[in-house]
């Protein structure tokens, strides 16, 4: 089947790169500005995009991005809007993946069956879902991999070798490896911890992993980035997004700012080699 | 536990994955799952142990004081002149509310799994009281997680807790209130799982919470049953309990479950009324979605965002409710009906003159409730009312209320 995750993982392969995924709130800071910084990501070397359905209680999720939901809920954004931002962004790009990540609540209060149409629709390639581990594939994983999109599923330190083969086997797309037991953007990545968590993943499946969580600097992406694919960098890129726009939001001119500093991850991603 | 195997029970509920029903379940983060499999196992072998069952009761006995009364409300009885009222005093308790039953229960399991670091999330304080007393008791490390909202209309449980060694952090997340300072735990707990133990103080969240709390507080209802049946000689005829996240009330009702003729009402706070947006009657003005690791009703926005809930009465302060009173709403079994600030207001003082008993501000929500029905009902009725919690912490925000209106 046509999944624009696989090509993506298979042209890294191929070119022999590894693969950069930085996350972004959809509507943080407005919702003009996230449109427009979601569309400068691939240009600025994103090789697939992770984008954040903002929850008001994100309960794996750090100050960082708990503030950034806040903020995009306060601009007004909702699902309905989010699909909208990502159509139009598809007008523009048609290869770039892009996987949204949120909780069930929404999701569910919008309605599985128009959920899934509407990521059909509006170009949504795969789904992680925090609060909906194996146990309740039938609510979401289930519907969605037969509607051809990928479910993304996180595995943490903690997993247990029992866990592993089953969460993995119901798994498309990749695998996100949380790289601490924690939540996002708090406690730094231990190399240990990753590589012990990214052994056992290939025990159980062949699909490329990305690891995330805890991720801060080009120089620490590129150290959790030995024994996997791709890496996925949120709350560092969320944290200069704010830094960049508390102050005013004459925000044309800034973009650059965000395109430099999201090229200072994707050049040093870049330039590492895969094994 | 021996009707618990009857078929079409409705005590059979949870199944083994924690449904009621449509609700319940394990929403939660893979980082937390193997905890809570963990929490299950253990739980599930300390109800056949010996050992932890002497020992839970011995500090029901002993520590917390039980069995509670069950008091013939009389003069109440005779003021409304219609059903004849009881309370159930578990407002009786040491710390001064129900929570300490569900505390003592989980902290010996705590102990069970060689946890030594407890962590809890606190609204009107009364949960966190109970936990960092059971804490002390045990020489476990305290960690309360409380609102911002919450430490500041709740400051004499704020310094009991810490009287009692517990180290509050106060919640400035979301709104700052019972809901955030729940999110906050459940962030420490996927930050810090080795040492720690969870101990949740209402009947909701992620599976098996909702069923341990239940079976930790149905202490009140079994006590019930055996002193009316020895008062009365016979089963009451209607039980009433305030209903937040509900575990005062699933603790009076559960053992009734079956008793068909036993009517059964749960009180939600209708804050300054359903037709606004500040209350907390999640079945009542909310519907189904998922938050904390279950699948229950909610008060919650076009999208799906969960509101801010609003109450008097802090411990009420919460916008969703256990995934078992969902279920019991959804098959009729129970009663749900929605009290306001001003009329709890009122109960609570009503009550603190004609019985001399100064309510919590949560029952005070089941006496509004209790003082529209008695007088309708004749006087064979028997009206049981859980008194879960006294009503010192709440002077100095009745007080507050009762100038505001002069």
């Amino acid at each position: 089947m046509f999944s624009r995750i696989s090509e993506t993982f298979q042209k890294l392969k191929k070119n022999n790169m590894k693969g950069f995924i930085p996350f972004v709130t959809a509507g943080d800071p407005t919702l003009e500005i996230s449109l427009d910084i979601i569309k400068l990501l691939p240009k600025a070397g994103a090789d697939l995009i992770e984008i954040g359905i903002p929850f008001s209680d994100p309960m794996a999720d750090g100050k960082i991005i708990q503030a950034s939901s806040l903020r995009a809920l306060k601009e007004g954004i909702t699902v309905k809007k989010i699909f909208e931002m990502i159509s139009n962004f598809r007008q523009e790009d048609s290869k770039t993946p892009i996987v949204l990540m949120g909780y069930f609540n929404p999701i569910y209060n919008f309605g599985i069956e128009r959920f899934l149409s509407s990521c059909k629709q509006s170009g949504v390639d795969g789904l992680i879902i925090v609060d909906l581990p194996y146990e309740h594939d039938i609510e979401l994983c289930t519907p969605a991999r037969k509607n051809g999109i990928d479910f993304i599923r996180l595995v943490a330190p903690t997993t247990t070798n029992e866990r592993m083969p089953l969460l993995l086997s119901q798994s498309s797309g990749f695998v996100y490896c949380i790289s601490v037991s924690g939540i996002t953007g708090s406690k730094e990545a231990e190399i240990q911890i990753v590589n012990n968590t990214i052994n056992r993943i290939r025990k159980s499946s062949n699909l490329p992993v990305a690891v995330g969580f805890g991720i801060k600097t080009p120089k620490q992406a590129e150290k959790m980035l030995l024994g996997a694919e791709a890496t996925v960098i949120g709350s560092i890129i969320v944290e200069k997004i704010n830094e960049i726009y508390s102050s005013d939001k004459e925000y044309k001119k800034k973009l650059i700012l965000i395109d430099d500093f999201i090229k200072t991850f994707s050049n040093e991603i870049h330039r590492q080699v895969r094994n | 536990m021996d009707d618990l195997k009857k078929p079409n029970s409705l005590k059979n509920f949870p199944d083994e994955h924690g449904n009621f029903g449509h609700y319940g379940g394990r929403f939660v983060a893979e980082t937390l799952m193997p905890l809570l499999i963990d929490v299950n196992k253990s739980w599930i072998n300390a109800q056949k142990s010996k050992k932890f069952n002497h020992e839970l009761n011995y500090f029901l006995d002993h520590f917390v004081g039980r069995p509670s009364p069950l008091y013939f409300a009389e003069r109440m009885t005779e003021h409304f002149n219609g059903a004849k009222i009881y309370f159930k005093r578990d407002e009786l308790n040491h710390t001064g509310a129900h929570k300490i039953n569900n505390c003592i229960g989980q902290i010996l399991l705590a102990k069970e799994m060689g946890k030594t670091r407890i962590i809890a999330e606190t609204g009107a304080g009364q949960h966190g009281v109970a936990t960092a007393t059971v804490a002390a008791r045990f020489g476990m490390n305290c960690i309360i997680y409380m609102g911002h909202t919450d430490i500041e209309r709740q400051k004499s449980n704020v310094f009991r807790m810490e009287l009692l060694g517990a180290k509050i952090i106060p919640v400035y997340s979301g709104t700052g209130t019972l809901k955030d300072a729940m999110n906050e735990a459940l962030r420490d707990w996927v930050s810090n799982v080795d040492d720690t133990f969870y101990i949740i103080g209402t009947a909701a969240g992620p599976h098996p919470y909702p069923e341990m709390v239940r079976e930790f507080q149905s202490i009140i209802g079994k006590e019930t049953k055996e002193q009316i049946l020895k008062m009365e000689n016979k089963l009451p005829d209607t039980l009433i309990a305030c209903v937040g996240g509900g575990s005062n009330a699933i603790g009076l009702f559960h053992p009734f479950l079956d008793d068909e003729s036993v009517s059964l009402i749960g009180v939600e706070a209708g804050g300054k009324g359903l037709n606004t947006k500040f209350h907390a009657s999640s079945l009542n003005g909310g519907r189904p979605g998922i938050l904390h690791g279950n699948r229950t009703y909610l008060i919650q926005d076009d999208d799906g965002q969960i509101s801010d809930a609003h109450s008097i009465s802090a411990g009420l302060d919460y916008p969703g409710i256990g995934p078992e009173h969902s279920w019991l709403h959804d098959i009729g079994r129970v009663k749900y009906v929605s009290i306001n600030d001003n009329e709890a207001l009122k109960a609570f003082q009503m009550c603190s003159r004609i019985e001399g008993i100064i309510p919590a501000l949560e029952p005070s929500h089941a006496l509004a409730y209790l003082s529209k029905l008695a007088p309708t009902l004749n006087k064979e009725h028997i009206i049981i009312m859980n008194m879960c919690g006294r009503g010192d912490k709440d002077i100095f925000t009745v007080a507050e209320k009762i100038k505001e209106k002069i």
